[in-house]
């Protein structure tokens, strides 16, 4: 493989973005702040100045627009890698997303299609209440005819980026926006490890793709899998670690299309099932992933399927370390579902 | 229940909320006398290149062509050749008897919907004629006028409003929902006003190509109160979008009267004004004026001159759909005491006018139109009509949700295919 770096996330998907705009002509960026100035997590910093200001711009606060526009772009050729600059401010744009953008394919038979790919930061932990800290991954995956991508980390971020950038429908790019400059423990109250310690900083500069629908085995084991995603597939290993557990640890990348087979074959054989996800809990998408595995490893399973989540509330400011899914909440269920 | 909150005692006059309410219901007598109509002459037509700020009172005006002695008159005049009229005045009699024999077919239970255009016909074929054959329409559901004035082949309508076996979209769409990309016409989407903020981002990716195509967008005075048609306009303001609006203003969304998207405070073409848009209010029912407004529009994007906003004065005479009965909510008569009469009565007196029309060459186009209609929906019932049950394949429903079918929609086509199969046996083919 090519020359690599060490990047953090944001870097990363910097460069996905940079690597795309070089390889595509008709790749624009467009959103909230992107431009000049590069983006309030700088996501997109120096692209504008790379690349030109047709090609990278800011635009109005109105995700509608935004959305709506990128949907127009794409009929006429262009490739949009909109930024909806929080995941918290995308139900604006949800219509444009659900009855416009994911439909567009199937209504028009193919005549039009929408490659686009909407990046926002999502998800807590960073102090920024009910309006800068929500996970709304579950209402995306219901959608028909968008996919669900959420990276974990540097290297898994740009080539998973690519790919989605390249995929002729559309795709709805989360970014843990947590771990943005450093893997989390889950302790807050401990320093945040940069990701230049982390083995996935390494990230080639250059174009490669990692395969949507499918996801990563961060750690083999035998007495439990566990489905996770995200920002919580740092915290969950550590708490594995910790408790000095042989846990099957599986980042799914892709929630939409889901890689049912790597859940299956590992279900099948540690009999155990713990999904974790940060997002609130009624409808969230540990209750698609309960359904599967109870669907089709139900004469395997030891123990009843467990979730941990967040809670059903509003993403509280204050409390939020109270909110989160952290090192006690999976520790219980760690013990439990071992127990079962 | 909580209880009704009490008004704290105050020396001040109660407020009052005012719920707009149209002026005439059935069993009243409509008059529309108090519908400002300016003289014909009395509309400047400033250059294309004009400040928006500069020409706000077209806005609230009303740019007419022809007069009701069917005389063409005027700076807007303009002044086509008889045989372009003779082809506009053809579109919209196609557009008409397709809309008539269409709505038969759905009341002869030969398809579940239709929408007819009657009366408004003018604000999409003669906007058509009035821009570039390859710059991109992203229509609402009432413009078919677009498809017949670039020639879409009328089977292909027919095929689409039947689900048929010639339907290309497979059957997926409900009636008049066309799409046709050859034909530079957007996917009819049935959300309201979605459409106009892909429109601004066609422009704009035009623009930014260099191209030299535009783009046209309709939507209706109900839903210009749709937050998208904002964000379209606020989009096309900012960039300078090489765009046309059409708000087709027919004075009904469904039963709600115009005054439910605000029409009791100002007009539709005004709320160019507050984006500094170029605004301008036209008789929807005069198709030269149309022509003309929709031709200094283009020329105005065309040019980078940045978008413009039509408003459509019209009336829509007929029902909103076949699922409608306009006569349990308006007065009757409105259709016909309205005081801009009827787009292809104007054209033809127009046309008489000059000497270039009679009423035996009407009478002869009237007929030779309902029978190229009646023979080409013969020939699309042939390949089904959706009366008579499916006729795609069934597992063509799992195509397209992605460009290639995922895991769990494979499943789920085999699932459907096996339920189908118990029902109607492992033979059954589509009609």
């Amino acid at each position: 493989m090519a020359e690599t770096k060490t990047m953090n996330m944001i870097e990363a998907i910097n460069s996905a973005m940079d690597v795309m705009l070089e390889r595509d002509p008709n790749m624009v960026v467009m959103g909230e702040d992107v431009g000049f100035f590069g983006g309030v997590f700088r996501a997109t910093a120096g692209l504008q100045k790379k690349h030109g200001k047709t090609r990278v711009f800011d635009t109005p606060i109105n995700e509608c627009g935004i959305i709506g526009v990128a949907v127009g772009m794409g009929a006429y050729g262009l490739r949009p890698v909109p930024e909806i600059q929080f995941a918290d401010y995308i139900y604006p744009g949800l219509d444009q997303l659900v009855s416009e953008a994911a439909r567009l394919r199937y209504r028009s038979a193919g005549d039009f299609i929408c490659p686009m790919t909407v990046r926002t930061p999502f998800g807590g932990g960073i102090f920024g209440g009910q309006t800068h800290s929500q996970s709304p991954e579950s209402i995306m995956t219901h959608i028909c005819g968008v996919k669900t991508v959420i990276p974990s980390n540097p290297y898994d971020a740009k080539g998973l980026l690519i790919a989605a950038i390249e995929d002729n429908d559309p795709v709805v790019f989360l970014e843990p926006k947590r771990i943005y400059n450093g893997p989390f423990s889950g302790y807050y109250d401990r320093p945040v490890e940069p990701w230049s310690k982390h083995d996935a900083s390494a990230v080639p500069e250059g174009h490669y793709r990692i395969e949507l629908g499918k996801a990563a085995t961060v750690r083999a084991g035998e007495a439990l899998t566990i489905l996770v995603y995200g920002t919580m597939v740092h915290v969950t290993k550590t708490i594995v670690e910790e408790m000095g557990i042989d846990a099957e640890i599986i980042d799914l990348r892709t929630l939409l299309p889901l890689d049912i087979d790597a859940i299956e074959t590992s279900v099948k054989k540690t009999g155990r099932c713990l999904i974790i996800h940060e997002a609130t809990r009624t409808s969230g998408f540990g209750a698609e992933l309960a359904a599967l595995v109870q669907e089709r490893c139900f004469y395997h399973l030891e123990a009843p399927v467990e979730r941990v989540t967040g809670f059903d509330t509003p993403y509280p400011h204050s409390l939020e370390w109270a909110y989160f899914p952290g090192p006690v909440r999976i520790a219980t269920a760690l013990t439990k579902i071992l127990k079962d | 229940m909580p209880e009704t909150p009490q008004r704290p005692a105050s020396n001040l006059p109660p407020l009052s909320l005012h719920i707009p309410e149209p002026r005439y219901r059935p069993g009243d007598t409509p008059d529309f006398g108090d519908i400002e109509v300016p003289a014909v002459e009395a509309t400047p037509r400033p250059s294309e290149a004009t400040k928006p700020d500069a020409m706000r009172e077209l806005s609230y005006g009303l740019v007419r062509v022809l007069d009701f002695d069917g005389q063409a008159k005027g700076q807007w005049d303009p002044k086509l050749s008889p045989e372009r009229l003779r082809t506009m005045l053809r579109y919209m009699m196609l557009t008409r008897a397709f809309d008539d024999r269409m709505f038969r077919a759905q009341r002869q239970g030969k398809t579940s919907f239709y929408m007819k255009c009657t009366g408004e016909e003018a604000t999409s074929v003669a906007s058509t004629m009035a821009i570039g054959r390859e710059d991109m329409c992203f229509p609402s559901y009432r413009q078919q006028g677009i498809l017949i004035a670039r020639d879409y082949p009328l089977i292909q309508m027919m095929n689409q409003i039947y689900s048929n076996r010639g339907d290309h979209l497979m059957g997926r769409q409900l009636p008049i929902m066309y799409s046709a990309p050859e034909h530079g016409f957007f996917s009819v989407s049935g959300n309201l006003a979605t459409q106009y903020p892909q429109a601004v981002g066609w422009a704009m990716a035009s623009a930014s190509k260099g191209d030299s195509r535009i783009a046209t967008v309709w939507c209706g005075e109900g839903s210009s109160a749709e937050g998208d048609f904002h964000s379209a306009l606020t989009f096309a303001t900012v960039y300078n979008a090489p765009v046309i609006f059409n708000v087709v203003n027919n004075q009904w969304a469904i039963s709600s009267f115009s005054g439910f998207a605000g029409s009791e405070r100002t007009t539709f073409a005004a709320r160019a004004v507050g984006y500094g848009i170029a605004g301008l209010r036209i008789d929807g029912n005069d198709p030269l004026a149309v022509y003309a407004a929709t031709r200094w529009a283009a020329d105005r994007a065309r040019t980078n001159n940045g978008p413009t906003l039509i408003e459509h004065f019209t009336y829509r005479s007929e029902g909103h759909s076949t699922s409608d009965d306009p006569s349990a909510y308006r007065a009757a008569d409105e259709a016909t005491a309205w005081p801009l009469g009827d787009p292809i009565a104007r054209l033809r007196q127009h046309l008489e006018t000059l000497g270039e029309w009679d009423a035996e060459r009407h009478e002869a186009q009237a007929r030779e139109l309902d029978d190229l209609v009646k023979t080409t929906q013969k020939q699309s019932e042939k390949l089904g009509i959706l009366g008579h049950g499916m006729h795609q394949p069934f597992e063509t429903m799992f195509d397209d949700v992605f460009e290639e079918l995922p895991w769990h929609l494979k499943e789920q086509c085999a699932q459907m295919l096996a339920e189908q199969e118990a029902k109607f046996g492992p033979n059954w083919k589509p009609e």
